[in-house]
């Protein structure tokens, strides 16, 4: 059964060399938003976000609402301040659900090969599709056009070599786009990219690169591997030189949406004390928690993990009272965790931070607690901060904005570390 | 060591002792009851470094001296003996226990490497055993579980003049008790301390028979600083317990407390509690409960649609405008089970705001108690 007739323009213009460009990462564009646009015509055109009450946070905003620089996970009020005449929906769970599954069972008729990411999200793997549905820039045109056509929504498409080239490619040809980036042009693609786009690079990481005056992609795939063992340590360095080479053997899990969002990490150097470890948690947690957020979803069991120099490990998990997407409340339930083991002079190989048990923001019953009493905007004065990283990062890069305890810890006490006393002293 | 005494009063000094032990010691002879016997007087205690426990009975004794021997053990075989006096002595290493034709040989550990107990603080005063004990309930059901937190881990205990106070919080809900008590010295300074919330729950229990109960306090700096003891006496047994004190900061409860309300609704609690408790079937673990108050009704629902839904109405007083909140229901179900009163009063300001729960004025022995809960932010 041919689908060529399906293919758009915008693929019949697509001329380059797509062989080899078989994963493909497809992204529903304003997912929420456009579900509640599409049920709602008259809304169409005009700023809308999905959240929650005045007192909510957005959890998906329309192209227009974007242009007043509206973004997910801020704060409703501060959205309604940046246009006052914005139309807030109420989540509906179910219709979202509905909307993925539809648009997920379009992917699996390309091919088995999908793994979501979250409902709005997923890669494929069509290099066995090929012979069926013809080249990939056609597949993707394809899916484009059964989303657009049987779900009235549209979706932005990324065709590449690998996994993390196709999800660069598809948030530059947002929204309602594709991009194919041909095995040939992926190191043109990626060099001039900031380092913070690959996947691994933190704030930490990106500091320890910009002292090595390695700003850009490019740079990264000049250093000799040897510097970059020493800057990031062994692991951290091969992966970044080869992702900084436009490798990345990450293959497509087929599976369901994820059911947990982990982050952790190896040290090069057995972590001893008390503060090392709370930094490192910190780090986890803020990577954890951004990972949430960027989903749009909100968690209730948090979990820690510990594997120790001899390679014994073990986990804690703490469901809370109430769902949360907050980076200090998932590091201080990951800190409280650590402590409750009662460490003597552990010596700790690698450290991990978990959330699962998810629920869309906006969506979730919050449990009020007596803290909040007498704050202005009662449970949302934390969140706030992360907004505001997270709108940084979005703009600037991941290095842009973090916490001041996550900055290496070899700064020169030259360097203007404000509010950094027991950091300078350290050093 | 050699004694006879009463099968009764020995199983329940040995019981009551044996509350304080550690089920996991950090070191073994913790594990041990230490037994006393000095003139006619046999003493029973037990210690876990946190609490004490100390119990005094008469016995017959032919020779006095001291034995340590597991607690556990002590405690099931003097509940397990048969309705006769009990022969108690020292053999050597061993200590031997013979009440009719029963005859129990246990080893003994060595009364050398015992702690010692914490002294008595000095006495700050008497309260009803009863009404404390009651009291203590009432707020230790508030207090946080969190060992991580220790300071919601504990009951705060106030004393002013003649007034003492209670209060526990776990963030998600306050309940606070004052009850009028018999201080020592009525110009005594106003004393502040924070006790575990489980211990103090447990010493307040097993001291409700008594006649009356005395609590001792150390002023600051003196000898048995950071520790509060508590002693009363039943068919002429005397018991002490300590515990140590929770060194950490209470919250400032008492701005939390509302002053003003929007409005009141009274409510018979029994009716209340079921339909809360049918109603959660339905919810997932600690998903809220809603409540919907409008003039003489309130609506219980809790659900939704991928978990199914419950609703239950229920006529009750209340007056002003309408008000929906929700509630984690075992925060609520706590907090009515805990007033002791037949009907109660709910205080409300706002949806997002705390809602108070009292026991009906006219409750009698109630005293006063306030219950506060933080409610479920529903979505939408």
């Amino acid at each position: 059964m041919g689908r060529s007739a399906d293919i758009p323009r915008s693929a019949g213009d697509f001329d380059g060399d797509d062989a080899g460009c078989t994963l493909l990462h497809v992204d529903m564009d304003a997912f929420y938003a456009s579900v509640e646009i599409r049920r709602r015509p008259e809304l169409r055109g005009k700023p809308v976000v999905v959240g929650g009450s005045l007192r909510g946070v957005v959890a998906a905003a329309s192209y227009e609402a974007r242009r007043y620089g509206i973004r997910s996970a801020m704060s409703m009020g501060q959205a309604l301040r940046l246009c006052p005449r914005l139309i807030v929906l109420p989540p509906d769970r179910a219709a979202y659900s509905a909307a993925s599954a539809a648009v997920m069972a379009i992917l699996r008729d390309v091919t088995p090969l999908v793994e979501p990411l979250s409902l709005d999200e997923a890669f494929l793997d069509v290099a066995g599709a090929v012979r069926l549905h013809g080249r990939p820039a056609a597949i993707a045109a394809g899916i484009r056009a059964r989303v657009s056509e049987e779900l009235a929504l549209t979706c932005s498409v990324g065709v590449a070599p690998t996994k993390f080239v196709a999800k660069l490619a598809s948030a530059r040809c947002k929204p309602d786009g594709m991009l194919v980036i041909p095995a040939a042009e992926v190191l043109n693609f990626l060099n001039p990219l900031p380092v913070t786009v690959l996947w691994g690079v933190g704030a930490r990481t990106a500091e320890l690169l910009h002292r090595l005056g390695i700003r850009t992609v490019a740079d990264l795939a000049d250093t000799p591997l040897d510097t970059l063992r020493r800057a990031v340590g062994v692991a951290g360095a091969e992966q970044l030189h080869a992702l900084a080479h436009g490798l990345d053997p990450r293959t497509v899990q087929p599976g369901e949406v994820e059911k947990s969002i982990s982050a952790d990490h190896t040290n090069p150097v057995d972590l001893t004390t008390e503060a090392d470890v709370r930094r490192e948690l910190l780090r986890l947690a803020e990577e954890v928690a951004r990972r949430v957020r960027e989903r749009g979803w909100v968690a209730r069991t948090i979990g820690i993990k510990i594997r120790f120099a001899d390679f014994r490990t073990i986990t804690r998990v703490r469901t809370l009272p109430g769902w949360t997407d907050s980076t200090s409340t998932i590091y201080e339930t990951a800190t409280e965790l650590y402590a409750g083991l009662g460490l003597d002079q552990p010596r700790i190989r690698l450290a991990g931070v978990k959330c699962e048990n998810f629920r869309v923001a906006g969506e979730a019953p919050e449990q009020l607690t007596l803290d909040t009493l007498g704050a202005e905007d009662p449970g949302s004065s934390r969140p706030a901060a992360d907004q505001v990283i997270d709108a940084a990062r979005a703009r600037f890069g991941t290095a842009a904005m973090g916490y001041g305890t996550l900055l290496p810890t070899a700064l020169p006490t030259a360097l203007p570390t404000t509010g950094q006393n027991d950091r300078a002293t350290g050093d | 060591m050699k004694f006879r005494v009463e099968r009764d009063a020995l199983a329940d000094a040995v019981t009551w002792a044996a509350r304080s032990l550690s089920a996991r010691p950090t070191i073994p002879v913790l594990a041990g009851l230490l037994l006393t016997v000095t003139d006619d007087q046999l003493s029973v205690s037990g210690f876990d470094l946190e609490a004490s426990t100390e119990v005094d009975l008469e016995v017959a004794a032919a020779a006095a001296g001291q034995a340590l021997v597991s607690g556990r053990l002590l405690a099931d075989i003097t509940r397990a003996l048969p309705p006769h006096p009990v022969d108690v002595m020292v053999d050597g290493s061993r200590l031997t226990i013979s009440c009719g034709s029963a005859r129990f040989t246990l080893p003994t550990m060595p009364v050398e490497d015992y702690p010692r107990l914490p002294t008595m603080p000095t006495t700050a005063g008497t309260v009803d055993s009863a009404e404390f004990a009651t009291a203590v309930a009432q707020v230790a059901i508030a207090a946080g579980r969190d060992d991580t937190l220790p300071m919601l881990t504990g009951v705060r205990l106030e004393i002013e003049g003649d007034h003492l106070t209670l209060a526990a919080t776990d963030r998600y809900r306050l309940a606070v008790r004052e009850l009028t008590w018999n201080p020592g010295d009525p110009s005594a300074e106003p004393a502040q301390v924070l006790v575990p919330a489980r211990t103090l729950a447990d010493a307040a229990k097993s001291l409700s028979n008594s006649e009356s109960m005395t609590i001792a306090l150390s002023s600051a700096g003196g000898t048995a600083e950071g520790i509060i003891g508590f002693s009363g006496s039943t068919h002429g047994r005397a018991s002490r317990t300590t515990t140590r004190l929770l060194d950490a900061t209470f919250p400032a409860y008492r701005s939390l407390l509302p002053t003003e309300w929007a409005s009141t609704a009274e409510v018979v609690v029994a009716p209340l509690v079921e339909a809360v408790k049918r109603v959660a079937l339905v919810a997932d673990r600690n998903a809220p409960v809603r409540l919907e108050f409008a003039d003489g009704s309130v609506a219980l629902s809790a659900g939704g649609e991928d978990e199914g839904r419950a609703e239950e109405q229920l006529e009750v007083g209340y007056e002003g405008d309408p008000i929906t909140t929700a509630f984690n229901p075992q925060f609520l179900l706590d907090g009515l089970g805990a007033l002791s009163s037949g009907s109660a009063r709910l205080l409300f300001t706002s949806s997002n705001k705390p809602v108070v729960l009292r026991p009906d004025a006219s409750g009698a022995g109630s005293g006063d108690y306030t219950y506060l809960i933080m409610p479920v932010r529903l979505p939408g």
